[in-house]
């Protein structure tokens, strides 16, 4: 066992700690230091994604015949961090970490020539579309409707929580095919242009104020058949599949220490008054940091053990609970920090776009939204509640 | 002994629940939030006919002279019904350290429009660089001709933006002792400068500045060497307050949840029928009876105690006992609720908020349980 990088791995982080100084400018690091939701904005998101792309660095877990890097999992650590640590906006995890995945895996030949390219380059935005008002933690009861009617799929029903749907061009979305005695089996992945006629959008503010979510109405929305990923009635299997890379994919601690350093940054200035002088507060940041140690070291358990070629397994639901829990311990500390002057409420976004003088610094500011916004950590994704029971049943046999 | 509320006392309670069940529904709280200071006036105005206003107040000047547990049962039903009207700054900060430290002929002329409704008051005492510490007071006074020349900055002043005139703690100069002193500024006053923006789950916080302002010397209140022990007693008193609008915010938060979980189906059945569910909403329940039970010992207390240290533990210990009990149900609250919990379609999030400034407000939990510690050793000498 060791955890020292070879000097190959030193090489690679060289590289990559080169690439970000050279096109990472100051201006993006200080607006995504200042955003406050859990995906960056979109304008944020593009011009970094254009610099990955011509590298070829946007999706790093993706195979190279597909337009991934071809990395180890360890390099793939390394360029997490090395962003994180620069931070660097987060490119949105839909195309590259959830249906792009789905897609490689079980997708056809057009469309992942379709596809694939035009989610490395940004140029498509994807939305997910799973959740219904009456369908949250249980998922398989979802009742959107998708009825063939000759070459088409005829939709109906309604999404909620839908992030960014506002800024998305497609949705991945489970709909039901048929009304099967298990409810899993009538359900099925379906690929749908936003552009569609037939599709609404309504807003739905988070409690920050932010608009993040939404939810999506279908009425009646023509959808190709040819936009059927795999078989029709199998799309619970490749939702599972999708699921398992949006809590695992392993690596949320580089996040999670980039978050905590910013809180510390912050209990070290002026701007808190120098909050880690008092014991509580820097008791509390050495406990956080305690716990994201080891939720980094076993991520890179899980790592190596997917670098070595073996499945690791549930461990992802582990994972998942651990890191949405010091997520939430981060920014709460974070208020902690802030103390009286957490009082000032700013609606108003990007941050950092905010010129005039304001009674309390942006970085203050930023602190409440993100303790707000991070209550979903524990909810979305598959809540805490619904993760322990995975444990219990896939792990404890319970 | 005898913990039940008195005749009059019930007569208050069903008054003011009944005015906040009639006045105070979402869609009016998002119209008041749009009214300048973030409040309706019309409310305020029918705080002062119901005698409200002069609750606490002396009767020689005007008030009910009723006590803490009055002001208690007040802010419960004004946390329940997410009241943004600045009830705290104007009578239980300014109002009480007027009638505290001013001359008689102050309290005659500065209370009697306050408790009628006519002017609203707030305390500029909080300065940038104190994180909770009283003490930390640099604004500074100097002689001028007969009167006072002010010069320094304030933050965190509650409302201070609808304040018709604002009590400032400021330090003596050292020939006349250094303590601090307090003063009573019109919001015209020159030399003034007032910031505000909206406060977190509702009514505003500002921001002053004092550039020469200059006051008469009647500005001042009262003539003691140092108002410091004034200002420490009216934000004890504050704390057991904000406490009992705390423990009326939970009990909201609680009950919402508690009816959520019975009507929302997963799984195809009530998330209540969830023995883990059942167990959390068990102990929110639990953790609202006792910040009840906190704050209403405080009520009780904190007028009787004269001691400053006994005073002072009380308010501490209830700041340090709510505030962790509140934590713990708001965050299961917004958690059992999913994500509706972390919408703006709920008032869920306004009482989330509102618990979050009760945590912060006149200090953290941490800093009232160091507090506790320090006023404990003190009051058990060896
Ligand atoms: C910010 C945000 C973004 C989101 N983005 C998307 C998105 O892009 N696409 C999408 O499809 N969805 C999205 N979601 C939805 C998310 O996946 C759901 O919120 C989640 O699945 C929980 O469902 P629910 O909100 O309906 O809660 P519910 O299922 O109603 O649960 C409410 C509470 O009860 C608990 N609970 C439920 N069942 C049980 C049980 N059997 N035992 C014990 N406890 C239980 C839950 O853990 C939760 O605490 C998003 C949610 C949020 C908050």
């Amino acid at each position: 066992m060791s955890l020292s990088f070879t000097p190959d791995e030193l090489r690679f982080r060289d590289e990559v700690r080169e690439f970000i100084a050279a096109r990472l400018s100051p201006e993006m690091r200080r607006a995504t230091s200042l955003s406050v939701s859990f995906f960056s904005d979109p304008d944020l998101v593009a011009p970094w994604q254009a610099a990955l792309n011509e590298r070829g660095w946007v999706a790093p877990g993706w195979p190279a015949e597909h337009g991934g890097p071809g990395w180890t999992a360890t390099q793939r650590w390394i360029f997490e961090s090395e962003c994180s640590r620069a931070g660097a906006p987060q490119l949105s995890p839909m195309g590259i970490k959830m249906v792009g995945p789905v897609l490689i895996r079980f997708g056809t030949p057009a469309q992942k020539n379709f596809y694939l390219p035009r989610i490395l380059s940004g140029e498509d935005r994807w939305c997910q579309g799973y959740s219904e008002p009456g369908s949250g933690s249980d998922l398989a009861s979802l009742k959107t409707r998708a009825v063939r009617d000759g070459d088409h799929y005829v939709v109906s029903g309604t999404k909620i929580w839908t992030t960014h749907a506002h800024f998305a061009n497609r949705m991945f979305a489970l709909v039901r095919t048929s009304d099967e005695p298990r409810q899993q089996d009538g359900i099925s992945f379906l690929l749908i242009d936003m552009d569609s006629p037939g599709i609404t959008i309504r807003p739905i503010l988070m409690i920050s104020g932010d608009h993040d979510v939404n939810q999506v109405f279908f009425d009646d929305v023509r959808v190709p058949v040819g936009n059927l990923v795999g078989e029709q009635g199998r799309g619970w299997t490749y939702g599972k599949y999708l699921l398992e890379f949006e809590r695992g994919g392993g690596v949320n601690s580089p996040k999670l220490r980039a978050a905590l350093e910013k809180v510390r940054n912050l209990a070290g200035s002026d701007l808190s008054h120098r909050a880690i002088a008092y014991p509580e507060i820097a008791m509390r940041l050495s406990e956080i940091e305690l716990d994201l140690q080891t939720l980094e070291f076993a991520e890179l358990q899980v790592l190596s053990a997917l670098q070595r070629g073996e499945n690791p397994g549930p461990v992802s639901s582990l994972l998942k609970l651990r890191a949405s829990e010091i997520h939430q311990a981060i920014s709460r500390v974070g208020v902690d920090v802030v103390g009286q002057n957490l009082m000032v409420e700013e609606r108003r976004r990007p941050l950092a776009a905010l010129n005039e003088e304001l009674l309390v610094s942006p970085e203050v500011l930023s602190v409440v939204p993100r303790h707000l916004n991070g209550r979903a950590n524990t909810i979305f994704g598959g809540s805490s509640e619904i993760q322990r029971d995975i444990i219990a049943k896939q792990v404890l046999g319970l | 002994m005898d913990l039940a509320q008195s005749e009059a006392q019930q007569m208050l309670r069903h008054s003011i629940e009944r005015y906040v069940t009639e006045h105070y529904d979402q869609q009016r709280r998002r119209q008041a939030a749009q009214d300048p200071g973030g409040f309706k006036r019309a409310n305020w105005q029918a705080f002062a006919d119901l005698g409200w206003l002069g609750l606490p107040f002396a009767e020689d000047v005007g008030g009910v002279g009723g006590g803490s547990v009055e002001v208690a049962i007040l802010m419960e039903e004004f946390g329940r019904g997410l009241a943004t009207e600045p009830f705290l700054g104007t009578v239980l900060l300014a109002g009480a350290l007027i009638a505290k430290c001013g001359t008689p002929e102050q309290q005659a002329e500065l209370l009697q429009p306050v408790i009628e409704g006519h002017t609203l008051l707030s305390f500029a005492h909080y300065e940038t660089d104190a994180r909770a510490g009283l003490s930390t007071v640099r604004t500074a006074a100097l002689r001028s001709g007969s009167g006072w020349m002010l010069q320094g900055h304030k933050t965190n002043v509650l409302d201070g933006g609808s304040a018709d005139s604002h009590v400032v703690s400021a330090r003596l100069p050292d020939a006349e002792g250094g303590g601090i002193a307090l003063f009573v500024m019109p919001k015209d006053a020159v030399g003034l400068t007032l910031r505000d923006a909206p406060r977190l789950g509702g009514g505003r916080v500002a921001d002053l500045t004092f550039d020469h302002v200059v006051l008469a010397s009647d500005a001042r209140l009262g003539s003691s060497a140092d108002e410091m022990t004034a200002i420490e007693a009216a934000i004890d008193r504050a704390i057991a307050a904000i406490g009992a609008e705390a423990a009326g915010l939970m009990r909201s938060m609680f009950e919402a949840t508690l009816e959520y979980t019975k009507v929302r189906k997963q799984f195809g059945r009530p998330l209540s029928a969830n023995q883990v569910i059942r167990h959390r909403l068990v102990d929110m329940y639990v953790q609202c009876e006792e910040a009840k039970a906190m704050a209403s010992r405080a009520a009780l207390m904190i007028d009787a105690e004269d001691v400053a240290i006994e005073r002072s533990l009380v308010a501490s210990g209830a700041k340090v006992k709510i505030g962790r009990c509140a934590r713990n149900v708001a965050e299961q609250a917004i958690q059992l609720h999913g994500a509706m919990g972390v919408t703006d379609e709920l008032d869920l999030g306004i009482y989330f908020k509102r618990l979050l400034v009760f945590e912060a407000m006149f200090g953290s939990v941490e800093y009232h349980l160091r507090r506790h510690v320090e006023l404990l050793a003190r009051s058990r000498p060896e």
